[in-house]
């Protein structure tokens, strides 16, 4: 009920919020916050560290903004063509990485996102150092026009509130529960039957297709795919959105990703090198607040 | 004989020698991840970022105090391992006792602290490092030609790792340092001070870091961006030769660094991945790596 309370209000402000905020502030947040969620959904409920899931980010970004400029694709089926590439991506890199576990799975998603790095760097399709730009937003459905910024912003918002439901619904379901399971005590789970490198290998596309669909939402947005879309150092930022706001959260993700964004536009503005400051968060978190400040206020709550 | 599967010699033997020397490195690397992964439990994602620090003291001890490289290969990897038994001391310690993924995501957050700030007050575009006098020039080998310097860090990084790997299997302080990988509270038993040895051992790890971004500073640019690249190969490297393995760590250096160089001849698109690819194809066959073993 009262979780029920909390999302009705929080859809509420985010559906004002563009009257009083810029919205391609808001946008940039929205689609981070899909991103870290969908990367929360393997470190929060399944225990996998993935750290290269700018990989499935920045690949559907390239996707789209290709299929929207290049082939004239509609911007929604564009989207769709990014987010089912990241999904395919994640099948093939989760069936390699699953086989080791904890650190190992962290170095292997790691390495295998920076191959996808080297790629997009050498690759014809994705214009190397410059990226793709100049992505037309095109018409939503053929009918809406998406240059406006409301209209583009409330399709955005629309695409978050379906992501993150998604993630709601797994999250809460008894597959859900199997990954809690696995994240607790794997040995357990195998011993009572169920095959965990499927669930894991499940929801491991699962993230990756919801990263794409981050991915693929700002290209179009910011009507731009670049390199520093896969880097590995974008893969850090965010595991520091979702270790910020807290792991294994449903809201941590988000609150984490609006920090971070409304903090790098804030340093953009002075002389502050904004990678010194992102690590000395990282570190302060790993040291004193593993929690993030959603699990710190989940455990200060007074217990029912 | 004037090509050897249609490739001039000069150019296949010169891609190997490029490619041996960036095998040196990444065996000097993986060697160091190596160590301190066997006894921290800890992968040092701020590896490639003490590499950087190390190359820059270098140059920095040549530009402002005029130290020569000779003295710098000593004084930088001492510097390195300073701030590495520092680190050990404030932070990392205080992370043994949960999830080794937090010691990775604290590295991580440390290498962006050193680059961003290396990045801050020199920019990107990286710093010249002159050749020592001594080692300048090269020797006509008959059948291509090898700049002294590039000779000297192949052989001194062999030294270095074999050394290492001679110093951790097969003496005294070797094997208590193995028999502290597997069981801390029976060697502390012994009187043996185990919070020492784990420092020390991250201080070395780093150092050799340094001692590698010292080698690579007349070779490559000085850049604040030298590690960040680099360190993720490294990982593919540890990946491929197995985590628990020292001498994992040097084979698998050597020769990846090798097979990178031919592939730079034969099909040079690739030469970037290749590593990765491999990495994918070792795993799906031996997913311990080559020289490890599951734990």
């Amino acid at each position: 009920m009262r979780a029920a309370l909390l999302c009705g209000a929080g859809l509420l402000i985010a559906v004002a919020a563009p009257f009083a905020l810029y919205p391609v502030f808001l946008m940039k947040v929205l689609c981070f916050a899909l991103f870290a969620c969908a990367f929360n959904l393997l470190i929060g409920f399944a225990g996998l560290l993935s750290f290269g899931h700018a990989a499935f980010f920045g690949s559907a970004a390239y996707v789209t903004a290709h299929a929207v400029k290049v082939w004239g694709l509609a911007p929604e089926l564009g989207i769709l063509l990014g987010t089912a590439v990241a999904a395919a991506m994640g099948l093939v890199f989760g069936a390699l990485a699953i086989r080791r576990q904890g650190i190992y799975f962290a170095m292997i998603t790691l390495a295998l996102s920076q191959m996808v790095f080297f790629l997009a760097l050498q690759l014809k399709f994705t214009g190397g150092e410059d990226g793709i730009q100049g992505v037309p937003r095109g018409l939503l459905f053929g009918a809406i026009d998406l240059n406006q910024p409301l209209a583009m912003y409330y399709t955005v918002l629309a695409i978050f509130v379906a992501g993150f439901a998604l993630i709601w619904r797994t999250v809460n379901s008894p597959f859900g529960q199997v990954l809690k399971a696995i994240r607790e005590n794997e040995p357990r789970a195998v011993s009572l039957g169920y095959r965990t490198e499927r669930y894991k290998l499940l929801a491991f596309v699962l993230s990756a297709g919801l990263a794409g669909l981050a991915g693929g939402t700002k290209a179009i947005v910011f009507q731009l795919a670049s390199l520093t879309d896969v880097t590995w150092q974008m893969s850090g930022e965010v595991v520091l959105m979702t270790l910020l706001g807290g792991m294994g959260t449903l809201f941590g993700p988000v609150v984490g990703a609006a920090i971070v964004v409304t903090l790098e536009s804030y340093l953009a503005s002075t002389s502050l090198p904004v990678p010194v400051v992102i690590g000395a968060i990282f570190v302060v978190c790993v040291l004193v607040f593993r929690r993030g400040i959603v699990g710190e206020l989940l455990a200060r709550l007074p217990r029912r | 004989m004037s090509t050897i599967l249609g490739i001039p010699p000069q150019a296949l033997f010169g891609q190997l020698l490029l490619g041996l020397i960036n095998g040196s490195f990444y065996a000097l690397l993986s060697l160091g991840l190596a160590v301190i992964f066997g006894m921290l439990n800890v992968v040092n994602m701020a590896h490639g970022a003490l590499y950087m620090v190390g190359a820059f003291v270098a140059w920095l001890l040549l530009t402002y105090l005029g130290i020569n490289y000779w003295i710098a290969l000593i004084l930088s990897p001492i510097v390195v391992g300073a701030i590495g038994l520092v680190l050990e001391r404030t932070m990392l310690r205080r992370l043994y006792k949960v999830d080794h993924l937090y010691g990775l995501l604290l590295t991580f957050g440390l290498a962006l602290i050193f680059e961003g700030a290396f990045r801050h007050f020199y920019g990107v575009s990286g710093q010249p490092y002159p050749i020592p006098e001594m080692l300048r020039g090269g020797q006509n080998l008959g059948f291509m030609f090898l700049p002294n310097y590039r000779g000297w860090v192949v052989v001194a990084s062999l030294v270095v790792c074999f050394g290492t790997w001679y110093a951790i299997e097969r003496t005294r302080l070797g094997a208590y340092l193995r028999a502290a990988t597997e069981n801390p509270t029976l060697v502390q038993a012994f009187g043996i001070n185990v919070p020492v040895m784990v420092s020390m051992t991250y201080a070395f790890g780093v150092a050799l870091a340094g001692f590698a971004g010292v080698l690579a500073a007349p070779i490559y640019q000085v850049s604040p961006l030298m590690g960040s690249n680099l360190i993720i190969v490294v990982f593919a490297v540890v990946v491929i030769g197995g985590m628990g393995s020292i001498l994992g760590a040097i084979v698998t250096g050597l020769s990846l660094g090798l097979l990178e160089g031919l592939t730079k001849v034969f099909y040079p698109e690739a030469s970037n991945i290749v590593v990765f690819v491999i990495m994918a194809v070792v795993l799906m066959i031996k997913p311990a790596g080559l020289f490890g073993r599951e734990r």
